[in-house]
C-alpha cells in the first residue's frame, strides 16, 4: 500500500512504447471502451509495472491512472492479503501460464475487498515471447454465504467441490452475458473486520465466468490491434522462444538488480548481448535496441589495451571468471571514455551447462568508498550471485 | 540407545574425521581463543522490528515496484560468490543438474554426487533430541575465519546498520553467518547464534527470532531458513540454522492448508491435510515476535518431550512450518523399507520441504513423485501420533482446543472419547516423558 507515498509517477516513454511497438494507433482508446476492471503489465520493463489500467479498475481501486501506471500490481496488497494467493500469482507469472485465484486487496482509502483475480500471458505469435500479462479483477460479492466458510477455511484444490456446493448460489445476482454497468462492478461495502477475518473467499461460478469473459474480450481487442500493426499477439504460445530471447520470468528477476551488467550468450555466433540492465545503458549512453544482439567489443576503442582484451578472451574460452580494468568508450553526449572495472563470469543453467556470461561494470572513478556501504568488489560479486540464482531456476520451469 | 550410521555432511573445510581431529593443531585462523584476537568481520545489524512495528513493517516493505535486491541479499550473495571464486567449496553446486519432477506436487530433484564423497559413515545417536554440547567434537568455533561471511544481529535502531570491518568481540559472542562448504544450492549458509557461547542444537526463543529477522531482512521469498533437531538429521550439535536460494516454490509451501486454531495473539495454526509429512503451519500474529514465540513454545515442548522435528521459515518470515518426524528412529529400529533406505536420502528439512538431493545418478534419472512421496511418508508421524503431538503443542502454547469448539474449527482435535484436555486420554497412555519418541514410529 505504498502508491501514494511514492514520489513521482509519470508515463515514461518505456511504458508508452510498450504499446506502440506492438499495436496500431488507438489501442488504448479501444481498451478504454471495455467495461471490465483490468490491468496490463509489461514484464520486460524493470519492476514489471502496470502499463495500462482500465477506467473500471481505477474506479474500483480509487486511484488515478497516473498513480497506477508504472507500479507493480502488488501495490494493492496489504497486511491481510492472503499469502497463498500471492504465491500462486507469482508462480503463474514465473511459469508464464494463466491463473484464477481470489485475493484480498486494498483501495486507496485503505478499505479491503476481496476480488477474483484472473491473469493470462499474451504471447508474440512469431517469437513465442511473452509481450504482456493481462489481469482482470472481479470484486467478489455474496458475503452471507462466505461467512460460513470460516470453518472450512483456506480450502483449495481437492476441496473446491465442497466450497462450490456452498457458494454456487450467490446472494447478489450478477449479470453476465451482457455488459455490467460500472457501478454494479463495485463490490458491496462490508464490515471491514468481517472482511479481513475470512480465511479465504471463493468466487461464485458466475463471477468466474465473468472474469473469463472479460479476459477474452481484452485479448480479442489486443489481437485485433496487433493484426493492424502486423506484429501479432495471441493467448497461446505457438512456438518456442528463440535462443536470443529470455523468458519473462528471468527478465523479471534480472530487473531487480540495479547495477550495471550484461548477459551474453556463448551459444550464439559472436556471443551477443541478450540482456542489458538499465544501469548499463546509463553508464554507456546507448539505447537498449542498440546493444542487444551486439558483441561487447563496441565498448573498446583505439586506446584500449589489446593485452587486456586478449586476457579476457582467454578467460572466456577457458570458462574462468576474470576481473580486469579496461578503457571503454561511451556513447554519452560528451562521448567520454571511462575506466571500467569489469568482472566476467560464466553462468550455468539448471543442467549445469554454461548458458551465459555475465559482465559487471563498475566505473573506476565512481568507486564508492563510503565506509557504511558494501565494498565495491562485494557489490560486483553480488550481481554475479543474483544472476546465477535467477538463471539456474528459470531453466527449471516445467511447461 | 538408538543409533544410525550415516555419512555426516561436511559443512566446514576443518571438519576432519572425528578420529583425526585431535591431531589438528591451530594456526588455521579459527574462532577459538588461539586465533580470535584481532579478528574482524563485517557486521550487519538489522532493523529493530519491534520499533518499526512488525506487522506494519511487513506492509511497508511491499514496494510498489519489483523490490530491488535488498542490502542483506547483496551481502550474502556477494560474500558467498567471493568464497566460491576463492575455491572454498568442495564442488560447484551450480554444475549439479537439477529438475522439477513431473507431477502434482512439483518435487525438485538435484543430482549431487560430490556432497558425500570422502567421508566415512559415523554413528549418530537418534533417540535424544537434547544432548549437551561436546567441545571435543566438531563445532563452529573450529571453522576457519575465511569461512565466515559476516556477523548478524537484531539491531536496536529502527534502521539497518552496517560496519564493513568490525572487530569480533569474544565477550559478546556474536551471531555469525558462515558458508556451508557442501552447499545444496547457491548461497547455502549457516546462521550460528552466539557462536562462542557453544549452545547445543536446541531451539530457544531468542535464536528463533534471530532466524526470523534474517528471513525478513533478506526480503526474498526464495531465501528460506531451515532447522533440523537432533534425531531429525542435524549432524552437528552446535546451534545452527541453514539457508539458501532456490527460486521456485517448495511443494510444502504449495500444499493446501486447513486452519485448526488461532491463538490469542492472532497466530493462525493450520495443518496440511494432503502433504505426505504431517506438519503444522504457523502464520500471522500481532507481531513477528508473537509468531516466533508461539513456534518457539511449540519447539520447546517437542524438545522436552523428546520428539525430533524440522522447521522451515518461509515467505520472508511470514510462514513457519513445523514438522515432527520419526524417520531416524524407524531407521534405527529397522522399520524403514529397504528401497527407501537404499537411496541414502535423509529426510531433513529440505527434503521434507520437497527439495530432494540425490546421490546416485540412477535415483536422479528415475526420480518420480511416487518415490519422493514414499520417502517422505516414512518420515511422517502416524495420524494418531500426530494428534497426540498436536495436543501437547496446543497445551504448551496455551490453546486448549475446546475454546474454539463453538466455531467448529477444530473437529479434528477430538480424540475418540471426546475429551480433549486430559492427558490420561492419550491413546498410548502413560506419562509424556522421555521415551515417547520411540512410540512415534509405529505405523502398523
Ligand atoms: C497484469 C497483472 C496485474 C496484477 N494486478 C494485481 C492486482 O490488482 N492486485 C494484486 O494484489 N496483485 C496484482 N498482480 C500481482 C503482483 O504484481 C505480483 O505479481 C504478485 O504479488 C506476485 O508476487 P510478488 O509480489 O512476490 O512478486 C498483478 C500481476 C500482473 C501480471
Ligand atoms: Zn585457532
Amino acid at each position: 500500500m505504498s502508491i501514494t507515498e511514492s514520489s513521482e509517477s509519470v508515463f515514461t516513454t518505456e511504458e508508452e512504447e510498450s504499446f506502440s511497438a506492438r499495436y496500431s494507433l488507438w489501442i488504448k482508446e479501444a481498451l478504454d471502451e471495455l467495461p471490465h476492471n483490468f490491468t496490463i503489465t509489461d514484464p520486460f520493463i524493470p519492476g514489471h509495472p502496470i502499463v495500462f489500467a482500465s477506467p473500471g479498475f481505477l474506479k474500483m481501486s480509487g486511484y488515478s491512472r497516473e498513480e497506477v501506471i508504472g507500479r507493480n500490481g502488488r501495490a494493492f496488497q496489504g497486511p491481510k492479503t492472503n499469502r497463498r494467493s500471492v504465491m500462486e500469482i507469482r508462480e503463474a507469472i514465473r511459469e508464464e501460464r494463466p491463473v484464477q485465484v481470489s485475493i484480498l486487496n486494498y483501495r486507496k482509502s485503505g478499505s479491503p475487498f476481496w476480488m477474483l483475480f484472473h491473469m493470462i500471458p499474451v504471447f508474440g505469435k512469431s517469437d513465442g515471447k511473452v509481450i504482456h500479462f493481462v489481469a482482470v479483477q472481479v470484486p467478489i460479492s455474496g458475503q452471507e454465504h462466505h461467512r460460513k466458510m470460516r470453518n472450512g477455511s483456506g480450502l483449495s484444490g481437492d476441496m473446491s467441490d465442497y466450497s462450490e456446493m456452498m457458494f454456487g448460489s450467490c446472494r447478489r445476482e450478477v449479470c453476465f452475458g451482457h455488459l455490467v454497468h460500472q457501478d454494479r462492478a463495485l463490490p458491496v461495502e462490508f464490515d471491514e473486520q468481517e472482511l479481513e477475518n475470512w480465511e479465504h473467499c471463493e468466487a461464485s461460478e458466475s463471477e468466474k465466468l465473468r472474469a473469463a469473459e472479460a479476459i477474452s474480450n481484452v485479448l480479442s481487442v489486443l489481437t485485433r490491434y496487433s493484426e493492424f500493426s502486423g506484429r501479432l499477439v495471441c493467448g497461446k504460445r505457438y512456438c518456442l522462444r528463440g535462443a536470443d530471447c529470455l523468458s519473462s520470468s528471468l527478465v523479471i528477476s534480472l530487473g531487480r538488480i540495479k547495477q550495471s551488467f550484461v548477459l551474453t550468450n556463448p551459444c550464439l555466433p559472436d556471443m551477443p548481448i541478450v540482456y542489458a540492465s538499465d544501469a548499463f545503458l546509463t553508464l554507456t549512453g546507448y539505447k537498449r535496441q542498440e546493444v542487444l544482439g551486439q558483441n561487447c567489443r563496441f565498448l573498446s576503442g583505439v586506446d584500449t589495451d589489446s593485452s587486456v582484451l586478449y586476457e579476457m578472451k582467454e578467460c572466456i574460452l577457458e570458462g574462468q571468471p576474470c576481473t580486469v580494468q579496461i578503457l571503454n568508450y561511451s556513447n554519452r553526449k560528451d562521448k567520454s571514455t571511462f575506466w571500467n572495472l569489469l568482472h566476467i563470469s560464466p553462468v550455468r543453467n539448471a543442467s549445469g551447462k554454461t548458458a551465459y556470461f555475465v559482465g559487471v561494470q563498475v566505473e573506476a572513478s565512481c568507486r564508492n568508498t563510503e565506509s557504511k556501504e558494501l565494498r565495491p568488489e562485494t557489490r560486483q560479486l553480488s550481481v554475479v550471485g543474483a544472476v546465477r540464482v535467477a538463471v539456474r531456476s528459470s531453466f527449471m520451469v516445467t511447461c | 540407545m538408538l543409533k544410525i550410521k550415516r555419512v555426516p555432511t561436511v559443512v566446514s573445510n576443518y571438519q576432519k574425521d572425528e578420529a583425526a581431529d585431535e591431531s589438528v593443531g591451530c594456526g588455521r585462523n579459527c574462532l577459538g581463543a588461539c586465533c580470535i584476537n584481532g579478528a574482524r568481520l563485517p557486521l550487519y545489524a538489522c532493523k529493530n522490528l519491534e520499533k518499526t512495528g512488525a506487522g506494519e513493517k511487513l506492509v511497508l516493505s511491499h514496494e510498489a515496484k519489483e523490490p530491488p535486491v535488498a542490502f542483506l541479499e547483496s551481502l550474502v550473495l556477494g560474500e558467498w560468490e567471493d568464497r566460491f571464486q576463492r575455491g572454498l567449496f568442495r564442488y560447484d553446486v551450480t554444475a549439479c543438474e537439477t529438475k522439477v519432477i513431473p507431477g502434482k506436487y512439483g518435487f525438485v530433484a538435484q543430482l549431487n554426487e560430490g556432497r558425500h564423497l570422502k567421508k566415512r559413515p559415523t554413528e549418530f545417536r537418534v533417540d535424544k533430541v537434547l544432548q549437551s554440547f561436546d567441545g571435543n567434537k566438531f563445532n563452529f568455533t573450529k571453522v576457519g575465519q575465511e569461512e565466515l561471511l559476516f556477523q548478524f544481529e537484531a539491531g536496536e535502531d529502527g534502521e539497518v546498520q552496517f560496519f564493513p570491518c568490525m572487530p569480533i568481540d569474544p565477550e559478546n559472542s556474536p551471531s555469525v553467518v558462515a558458508i556451508n562448504v557442501s552447499p545444496i544450492e547457491y548461497g547455502h549458509v549457516l546462521l550460528i547464534p552466539r557462536v562462542l557461547d557453544c549452545l547445543p542444537q536446541r531451539i530457544d526463543h531468542k535464536s528463533l527470532l534471530l532466524a526470523l529477522h534474517m528471513a525478513a531482512e533478506a526480503a526474498n521469498p526464495y531465501f528460506r531458513l531451515g532447522y533440523n533437531s537432533l534425531g531429525a538429521f542435524a549432524t552437528i550439535n552446535h546451534l545452527h540454522f541453514q539457508a539458501y536460494y532456490l527460486a521456485m516454490p517448495f511443494p510444502l509451501e504449495k500444499a493446501p492448508s486447513k486452519k485448526m486454531i488461532t491463538t490469542v495473539k492472532s497466530v493462525k495454526i493450520s495443518e496440511l491435510p494432503s502433504y505426505p509429512v504431517r506438519s503444522l503451519l504457523f502464520e500471522g500474529g500481532n507481531s513477528m515476535k508473537d509468531l516466533s514465540d508461539t513456534v518457539s513454545d511449540a519447539c520447546v515442548c517437542l524438545q522436552n518431550n523428546n520428539i525430533p522435528f524440522n522447521i522451515l521459515i518461509s515467505d520472508c518470515g511470514r510462514q513457519i512450518f513445523l514438522m515432527p518426524q520419526c524417520y531416524a528412529e524407524k531407521q534405527a529400529l529397522g522399520e524403514v523399507s529397504p528401497e527407501v533406505l537404499e537411496t541414502q536420502v535423509n529426510p531433513a528439512v529440505w527434503e521434507i520441504s520437497g527439495h530432494m538431493v540425490l546421490k546416485r545418478k540412477k535415483d536422479y534419472e528415475g526420480a518420480s513423485e511416487e518415490n519422493a512421496w514414499r520417502l517422505l511418508a516414512e518420515a511422517s508421524l502416524s495420524e494418531e501420533r500426530f494428534k497426540e503431538v498436536n495436543d501437547l503443542i496446543f497445551e504448551a502454547i496455551g490453546c486448549s482446543n475446546q475454546e474454539e469448539e463453538p466455531e467448529g474449527t477444530i473437529v479434528h482435535q477430538q480424540n475418540p472419547s471426546g475429551s480433549v484436555n486430559q492427558k490420561s486420554n492419550r491413546t498410548h497412555g502413560g506419562p509424556i516423558t522421555n521415551g515417547t519418541a520411540s512410540e512415534c514410529l509405529v505405523l502398523q
